[in-house]
């Protein structure tokens, strides 16, 4: 499809459309950092156009009393006393949900470096959290970083093994990954609602009645370091985040595995031409993907949620915003940060328990991000619209010349 | 377009009836019947019957598969497999409990109820990936029609207002994704993903801001057609002589589909389309404006299915209430290597998982049915995988095209 495996290739048409990494890199040296604003600013104004047609309410109020709840007004100086205490509170909750988006953005992120649109980040973060809850809830006499350590593995290696199942397919017999990942996310979800559902194998031995799994014992905890723990305080998962989106960048610009995975991303036949295993690529890639959002899953579970249900896998949308955090942010580092954070920010400040129904419901406004989201996505392939502005506009210098020197 | 293809386009061929392809179709009946005899109304009671049906059908499979009906053949060995095992458990399971799951005529009923929506979005995805456009926004696509034919069905007080409004707004979502993958050449997976996303957003956000905490109003919805010379009849009658409109639509399309697609000029237009665009373009067909057609009946499809869902069956809506449907058509079309028949099949093979799925628990504990929900997804894995045969896509399918 967009980009062909191996030799099997078919004779590259005439005018067929380059790799979408070719195309995605094309845009990163034209747009830089200008099209991404650009592309939140304008969701954020359609959103606005939505709350004002609907409504009727000032939507600069609405985005105001969200962002209030976001925590983010903790970086002004002039916040103090009991606002600046709420600020906190909100702030780490905001943190706590960019953490796992961190992470599930650069698994969509690093697939799509090598060429791959992984969208069972969703199905991978699933896994890792499966996985994360039940070491973390069995073996209760190991010590405490011994069991984190051990929990956290075992996440990201299933999460690997998830997404590598996705990359071994398109390595070996060339099945595209969007289908085989799409396929692994529903099989993840439901298997995760018999393993947890009534009478399923990992439902909790203690309450017999209620789909959900047994608790995370006190061991197997992330410590908190901002907050109160009792408080859903900031735990310390978001170093892990932070320190993959450093071995992200790291992997990606500065080792042999990462220059062949960029290589197989812009072009996999010139890749293959100069000597470079292109399956493994593929695979590596994918599995990498797939460690980042089973990371995901074992952080969200092992810090603050602590059990999962039925009813979490069936609402939870993490590995899908993903997707966005990953176009928003250019697959680069800094950006999958900066957007993580903004995602994060959007889902805490749009919740339930922030948002003044005076000013706007809060059920309203978390659909709202939802449109938002899609926006962002759709136009992030703005960057071909403005690319074909830029077109147009050449197109249309172009003739004008023409006409000029004619005349 | 492949060989098999252009025959079939042709018509029937009955000599692909004979030799080694009948052997397949026969042992997949045998594998099937494997499993059906230890099952009510015969209940045979002995693990021998269906192991050696089974062995047959692996046998036939087998023998077909080394003579070159790869697919059909290992599907007959994968049908012996599970007859077996099938077989083998029921003959273990009590009588009593094989009576309450296993009532032919309310599972083939739910089969078909479960199978409709998903038709209908497999359908949807035939037209807009033969002609080259990858179409992951089914889903959304049936969302939409969901909550507008709801919508408009309560406000008007006609289903027939509420399924044009669930078309309009289905094909409308189409249209943003056909714009952006299309004249933008944006990749086709992201706009699909997008669409997805802002259909979640819309109909939650218009469905909480219209109806709030009260739910939809309660609609007619789509009547049911009432076929009483049936009702005597064997297996069919509990099946047939009642069925929801919508299912009866979904017949008519799925033929209709298969007659545009391959026996129409405009058929053959857009699998040209999606095969080579280049070579289409050069003998005057237009790509964008055949693509952007596709794009479009794809989403009102979809949307049909949303509505069946929506005011056919359930005659409510929820947020999210597709719940991965569009996804599970889009495995049946890929599964029934993207053909009108083929995709159908599927959809009914995934409905009766469903169906099991939905009965198993009331004779074996809760969590238990919930495994053959992931049915669909293993088989089309193991379709694009290779296993069984290859699923072969338009071969243009997800290539965005720069008009020369």
């Amino acid at each position: 499809m967009s980009t062909p495996a191996g030799p099997a290739l078919p004779p590259a048409e005439e005018g067929a459309a380059p790799t979408f990494a070719a195309r995605l890199a094309l845009y990163q040296r034209a747009g830089g950092i200008v099209t991404p604003i650009l592309t939140a600013a304008f969701a954020f104004f359609v959103g606005g156009l939505v709350v004002l047609l609907t409504t009727g309410k000032n939507p600069l109020t609405t985005y105001e009393a969200i962002f209030d709840g976001t925590g983010l007004n903790w970086l002004f100086p002039w916040v103090s006393g009991q606002d600046r205490f709420l600020a906190s509170l909100n702030l780490q909750q905001t943190l706590l949900l960019a953490t796992p988006l961190m992470l599930t953005g650069l698994a969509v992120a690093f697939a799509f470096r090598c060429g791959m649109f992984n969208i069972g980040g969703q199905g991978q973060y699933i896994v890792g959290a499966t996985f994360a809850v039940w070491v973390g809830s069995s073996f209760s006499e190991l010590a405490r970083p011994l069991h984190i350590a051990l929990a956290v593995v075992a996440a990201a290696v299933a999460g690997a093994v998830w997404a590598g199942i996705a990359g071994l397919l398109k390595a070996t017999v060339g099945a595209h990954e969007v289908i085989t990942t799409i396929m692994l996310n529903w099989i993840a979800i439901w298997v995760g609602l018999y393993l947890f559902g009534l009478g399923g194998p990992l439902q909790s031995s203690t309450q017999e009645s209620v789909p959900i799994s047994n608790d995370v014992v006190a061991a197997a905890k992330l410590p908190v370091f901002w907050g109160d723990p009792l408080l859903q305080g900031l735990h310390i998962g978001l170093f892990f985040a932070l320190g993959a989106l450093v071995a992200y960048w790291v992997t990606l610009n500065r080792t042999t595995l990462g220059y062949e995975v960029r290589a197989v991303g812009f072009n996999p036949e010139a890749a293959r031409y100069g000597g470079i295993s292109v399956p493994r690529s593929y695979f590596l890639a994918m599995a990498i993907s797939g460690l980042f959002a089973g990371l995901a899953g074992a952080l969200d579970i092992l810090g603050w949620q602590f059990r999962i249900g039925q009813a979490d896998i069936q609402v939870s949308q993490i590995g899908f915003i993903g997707i966005a955090v990953a176009l928003l942010g250019r697959n680069t580092a800094v950006g999958v940060f900066l957007s993580a954070i903004l995602f994060g920010a959007l889902l805490q400040g749009t919740s339930t328990r922030n948002l003044d129904p005076e000013i706007f419901r809060a059920e309203l406004a978390s659909n709202l991000t939802l449109i938002i989201q899609g926006l962002v996505v759709l136009f992030v392939g703005a960057d071909v619209l403005i690319l074909y502005l830029w077109q147009a506009r050449r197109k249309l210098g172009l003739t004008r010349r023409k006409a000029a020197t004619e005349a | 377009m492949s060989a098999r293809a252009e025959a079939s386009s042709r018509g029937f061929d009955w000599s692909r009836l004979s030799g080694p392809r009948a052997i397949a179709i026969a042992g997949i009946v045998l594998g099937a019947l494997a499993f059906w005899l230890a099952l009510p109304p015969l209940k045979s009671r002995t693990a021998f019957v269906p192991l050696l049906i089974g062995i047959l059908a692996i046998a036939a499979g087998i023998w077909a598969a080394t003579r070159g009906q790869r697919r059909l053949g290992w599907g007959a060995i994968v049908a012996g497999l599970v007859g077996i095992a099938g077989g083998v458990l029921a003959t273990r399971s009590s009588a009593a409990d094989l009576d309450i799951v296993v009532v032919w005529s309310a599972l083939g009923a739910a089969t078909l109820r479960y199978a409709t929506p998903l038709t209908f979005a497999a359908l949807g995805g035939l037209f807009a990936e033969r002609s080259g456009v990858v179409n992951i926004g089914l889903e959304g696509m049936m969302l939409m029609g969901a909550f507008f034919g709801i919508w408009a069905n309560a406000e008007s007080g006609s289903w027939v207002v509420g399924i044009l409004a669930a078309m309009a707004a289905g094909g409308l979502l189409a249209l943003i994704h056909a714009f952006f993958s299309i004249h933008l050449r944006a990749d086709q997976i992201v706009s699909g993903t997008a669409v997805n996303f802002l259909a979640l957003g819309i109909t939650g956000y218009l469905y909480i801001d219209l109806y709030g905490d009260q739910g939809t109003p309660s609609v007619s919805g789509i009547p049911d057609v009432r076929l009483s010379f049936l009702d005597d009849v064997y297996f069919l009658g509990p099946i047939f002589a009642q069925l929801n409109l919508m299912i009866w639509i979904s017949f008519a399309l799925l033929i209709a589909t298969y007659v545009v697609m391959f026996k129409t000029k405009v058929g053959l237009r857009i699998r040209s389309v999606g095969e080579h665009p280049r070579a289409a373009e050069t003998v005057g067909i237009s790509v964008y404006r055949t693509r952007y057609a596709a794009v479009t009946v794809s989403g009102m499809l979809a949307a049909l299915g949303g509505a069946y869902l929506s005011i056919g069956f359930v005659h409510a809506f929820g947020e999210n209430m597709t719940a991965g449907k569009g996804f599970i058509g889009l495995a049946a079309l890929i599964f029934g290597n993207w053909r009108p028949f083929g995709a159908f099949g599927a959809a009914l093979l995934f409905g009766f998982s469903s169906a099991l799925a939905q009965r198993l628990p009331d004779a074996y504990g809760t969590s238990s049915g919930t495994l053959f929900e992931t049915l669909p997804y293993v088989l089309t894995l193991i379709a694009v995988a290779g296993v069984i045969g290859r699923s072969r896509p338009p071969a243009a399918v997800g290539r965005p095209y720069q008009k020369q």
